[in-house]
């Protein structure tokens, strides 16, 4: 139910409607809910509407810190 | 898949899981509440449980919509769909949850009750535009996460004058559910549900943001991390809060900054202030009666309310008495504890909510951890 999936927005369409790509699979959704969403964009979907656009920067930073924490704790402690 | 492959890579689940079991004291247990379905699903799928210390154990929370809705409202919406003229539409999970006399909405449409799954808020009003002599009824649930497209359909609705539209409204809200569990009488107790922190909601949390759960750490003195659904998301919020119970601080962490803000989605917060308003009090499976824990339609969209347009009925029902739904809602039993658990109650034969939807805990122990965990009961 509250599962949702980050989706790359490929097409604004008019109404606050956009085309997504999800793995592959197209599909469309709405942008009520969000703003200034652009094609290029990563929003995370659920139920058919972008509930809030993903951070690359930011998802890059986390996955960074996981791969140190990993050589951290290999490490002579 | 772009944002999800990379959260779900093995080699960093194992450096993560070197990192956690480094951090663990061994004169300490750490009991870790997932508020959220989602995270439930995770935990059991990926079978992260596997990978943590003995001194460490996830306990289920209420955080699956479907899960705590309680009988009545199921049975209330069974009785809109049996209204003349009536159409009723909801996401896929509602339509087995047993209600009275185990009736569900998927046996409602059996005996010919026009009962529709739909996708999404706009299937639902697409519906309504499409069959202009039919009474479109949208079954609304789920928190945050679920409650604006909900406030969006109420807004395109009465913006196109759609009279044959209107939402059984049943959304609840998260903060209320953590505070329900963390005040409950079972939580000091030996045998209860002690919790020493708390993962919270991904998606819910992109809307609300992270300052809601700031009372829990300034006051419940709980220390909190908000994750993402992936399973190294959620590894990493365990270490998180093993950290901050180690260094005997409790604060708000966010582990999802990728998608959670401390202020969330100013634009789905407004508009659902102006669709919605608190009920004062609403009844939660497992958890009871909460004040203030869920909402109602605004008087502005009056004409769009299914309880205002008929008269729904709305009397208390008990649970099923063998179902341990509640306890287990409540983080004090666990599926297995449930007698009925994998003989009379299957995910094809569900007797209870929690043994439904994917993310309940009965579902997801059932689908993945059954056989893990049948050789190696383990409870610190
Ligand atoms: S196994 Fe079935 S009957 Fe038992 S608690 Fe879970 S849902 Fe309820």
């Amino acid at each position: 139910m509250c599962l949702a999936l980050p989706a790359l927005v490929t097409e604004v369409l008019p109404d606050d409607m956009a085309k997504v790509e999800i793995g592959g699979v197209r599909q469309t959704i709405s942008l009520a809910l969000v703003s200034d969403v652009a094609p290029g964009d990563y929003v995370i979907v659920h139920v058919g509407y972008a509930l809030t656009r993903l951070d690359p920067a930011e998802a890059e930073k986390t996955l960074a810190l996981f791969a140190e924490l990993g050589v951290t704790a290999a490490g002579p402690a | 898949m772009k944002y999800i492959d990379e959260f779900r890579d093995g080699a960093l689940a194992k450096g993560l899981a070197r990192a956690i079991a480094a951090e663990a004291d061994p004169a300490r247990s750490y009991r870790l509440m997932e508020f959220c379905g989602g995270h439930t699903h995770a935990i059991s799928r990926y079978g992260l449980e596997d990978l943590l210390p003995p001194n460490v154990r996830m306990i289920h929370g209420p955080g699956c919509p479907v899960c705590v809705l309680p009988i009545a409202r199921i049975d209330a919406a069974i009785w809109l769909a049996r209204q003349d003229g009536v159409t009723l539409c909801t996401y896929g999970d509602m339509m087995r949850i047993p209600a009275s006399g185990r009736i569900s909405l998927l046996k409602a449409k059996a005996e010919g009750c026009d009962v529709r799954m739909v996708q999404s808020t706009m299937d639902a009003l697409a519906l309504a535009r499409r069959h202009p002599e039919r009474q479109i009824v949208f079954f609304a649930i789920g928190f945050e996460t679920t409650t604006p497209p909900t406030a969006v359909a109420l807004k395109q609705a009465q913006a196109q004058g759609l009279g044959n539209f209107s939402v059984f409204c049943n959304h609840v809200l998260t903060p209320p559910a953590i505070a329900a569990i963390l005040d409950s009488p079972e939580a000091g107790s030996e045998n209860g549900v002690r919790l020493d922190g708390f993962i919270g909601p991904a998606h819910v949390s992109t809307v609300i943001g992270s300052r809601p759960y700031e009372p829990f750490a300034d006051g419940y003195r709980k220390p909190v991390a908000i994750a993402g659904f992936e399973p190294l998301d959620v590894m990493q919020a365990i270490l998180m809060l093993m950290r901050q119970i180690n260094d005997g601080r409790h604060a708000v962490e966010n582990e999802f900054i990728r998608a959670v803000t401390r202020e969330g989605n100013a634009k789905a917060q407004a508009l659902m202030a102006e669709v919605f308003r608190l009920r004062d009090t609403f009844e939660w499976r497992g958890l009871g009666l909460l004040p203030r824990s869920a909402l109602a339609i605004r008087d502005a969209f009056a004409p769009w309310d299914a309880e205002r347009r008929w008269d729904v009925p709305d009397q208390p029902v008990a649970d099923n008495k063998a179902c341990e739904c509640g306890a287990i809602l409540r983080g004090v039993k666990r599926p297995a504890e449930c007698k009925l658990f994998g003989t009379a109650c299957t995910p094809d034969n569900p007797m209870g909510s929690c043994m439904v939807s994917a993310e309940g805990a009965c579902a997801a122990h059932w689908t993945y951890g059954r056989f893990r965990t049948a050789g190696k009961e383990r409870r610190p």
